[in-house]
């Protein structure tokens, strides 16, 4: 019996199975919708105790361009937040179905992973945009920050190079729940946590030991924050951003592969030990 | 050509012991299925019937390519389940004993997603979604429902529709009455028959239900402890094994009575 469909066909069904990963989860939003109200309460009160900082400062006598500061100190959080977005997501291809109960149903189903995954990013990464840009708008208003010479085109370009980068170390630690499925999910927040530290979220990178400012080269994080920083803060367009750029396209085009192929590993040992199912 | 060829299919897990040697947990090798062989013709329905823990599920989920065999081959419509495993997981879809579903998403969402990774688009779904759950009996108007609004036998019903609107050759049914109200259970069980009268699908249905695997099953099949005993129409079975009832024949053939429990079932290394 022939099963093997011609490539304008499997090419359809993979772009229909690729939307209907979208499609779930924008269900999964809709239906959690309270739920994402309080995370985004959450984000909000996070990211103020964050930006109150730099007006901390002046008031105990620093000196500090306080509107540079805040503007600074809120790219940081909207983009850890929204970092922390696209892990959550990432993460949860694997620990959320097996919640649910359907990760049988879904890894038994003729869906190629590279396209199951990408289905996930790219929705992490939309959903992310989203929250993040009412996140940066809200705060900036409380706060009447401005930015004259901001260029959010730029900067929008930069994130969304950088999120082929996210994807792919989110795709990295979806595996986590595959192997692990007590606390794989928990072992992730490693991961998160490497790059908040490493990667100059609220600091800049050169305040860290030699160690750490090795490390901080190979996060994407690194260079997002740099340029989106660059761009808001100073209005740099694409071609001043192009030292920024440039690794953050080289990181994406291995860590996503990688990614894919690490997930793709973690699945076959997820077979081989029979913790492909419900209960782990 | 078989729908399905099993050659002497084997898979072992690992199990913690709680003796330790050098403070760490000792791990002991337990066979799931040991050699397990037989064959299935297009459009016929095999029951496996076996305790908790025979081995039931790990044989449905390497025929759904859920898990990675330790020895033999097993293939469906001629492709292996291991080296051929993408089209293996367009011709099979399963229905298991728990329904499996997002519970905050309606059933026409949950169905929807499944769909979609069948090449299924919304056009397509739009229009076949409350057919085919109206042939399984649900009630069309509860389909935007979440499923947590539904009751066990509704959501088994769901899942029916979920496996059968893929259009599967082989429809692997796991324990798909366990559970169920008598109602449900006869209605989901005459579903079965009519899916078989209907659909061209191969069935294999594992169940502890012997009346159950007698009145669907063209051939039963006992596993006990991983083997595979015996495979043979329910007469053939009891005249074997000159029993009276499919019970008898269960006793006979494995030394225990039917409702007496694996060892190795509470552990779940076979779930």
């Amino acid at each position: 019996m022939s099963v093997i469909p011609g490539p304008s066909a499997s090419l359809r069904h993979e772009a229909v199975s690729f939307a209907g990963v979208v499609e779930r989860n924008w269900y999964l939003i809709k239906r959690y919708g309270w739920w994402e109200l309080a995370f985004f309460f959450w984000s909000l009160a996070n990211t103020l105790t964050i930006v109150f900082i730099a007006k901390g400062i002046k008031a105990a006598g620093g000196h500090i361009d306080v509107n540079r500061a805040t503007t600074t100190l809120l790219i940081g959080a909207v983009i850890w937040s929204f970092l922390g977005l696209v892990f959550e997501f990432m993460t949860e291809t694997v620990a959320w179905e097996r919640w649910e109960g359907t990760i049988e149903y879904t890894f038994m189903a003729p869906i190629r992973r590279p396209v199951h995954l990408a289905g996930v990013g790219i929705f992490a990464v939309l959903y992310g945009v989203l929250r993040s840009a009412i996140l940066f708008v809200v705060i900036a208003l409380m706060f009447g920050l401005h930015m004259p010479n901001a260029n959010f085109l730029a900067a929008a370009i930069v994130l969304a190079i950088a999120s082929i980068s996210f994807m792919g170390i989110g795709t990295m630690t979806s595996v986590l729940p595959l192997i692990s499925p007590e606390k794989g999910a928990q072992l992730g927040f490693i991961a998160q946590g490497t790059l908040l530290v490493i990667s100059g979220v609220y600091y800049p990178v050169s305040v860290l030991p030699g160690w750490m400012q090795w490390l901080s080269t190979v996060s994407p994080a690194t260079y997002a924050l740099r340029g989106i920083r660059h761009a808001i803060l100073d209005g740099a367009g694409i071609t001043s951003l192009w030292g920024d750029i440039w690794p953050l396209i080289i990181i994406g085009l291995i860590a996503f592969p990688l990614g894919v192929w690490i997930f793709k590993q973690g699945e076959i040992y997820a077979k081989k030990h029979g913790k492909l199912k419900r209960s782990g | 050509m078989f729908a399905v060829e099993v050659n002497n299919l084997r898979k072992e897990f690992f199990r913690r012991d709680a003796t330790r040697t050098h403070m760490r947990k000792r791990r002991k090798r337990v066979a799931a299925l040991e050699g397990v062989t037989f064959t299935m013709e297009r459009g016929e329905c095999v029951a496996i019937l076996g305790q908790n823990g025979s081995g039931k599920s790990t044989l449905v989920r390497l025929l759904s390519t859920l898990l990675l065999p330790d020895g033999g081959t097993a293939t469906i419509f001629g492709h292996d389940v291991v080296k051929d495993s993408r089209p293996v997981q367009r011709l099979v879809n399963r229905v298991s004993v728990e329904a499996s579903f997002f519970k905050k998403m309606s059933s026409e969402e949950n169905l929807s997603y499944a769909a979609r990774f069948y090449g299924m688009g919304p056009t397509e779904t739009r229009e076949k979604i409350p057919k085919i759950l109206s042939r399984v009996g649900f009630p069309t108007d509860r389909m935007h429902e979440g499923m947590e609004h539904l009751s066990r036998g509704m959501q088994q019903k769901v899942a029916l529709a979920r496996a059968l609107l893929t259009s599967p050759v082989l429809l692997l049914l796991d324990e798909p009455t366990t559970g169920l109200d008598p109602r449900s259970k006869l209605e989901v069980q005459d579903f079965i028959r009519e899916v078989r009268r209907t659909h061209d699908a191969t069935i294999l249905l594992c169940t502890h239900d012997l009346q159950e695997a007698e009145i669907l099953a063209d051939r039963i099949g006992i596993l006990d402890r991983g083997k595979l005993i015996t495979l043979a129409p329910a007469d053939e079975l009891k005249e074997q094994y000159k029993a009276e009832t499919l019970e008898d024949a269960f006793f006979s053939a494995t030394g225990r009575s039917f409702d007496e429990e694996d060892e190795d079932a509470e552990r779940g290394v076979f779930a």
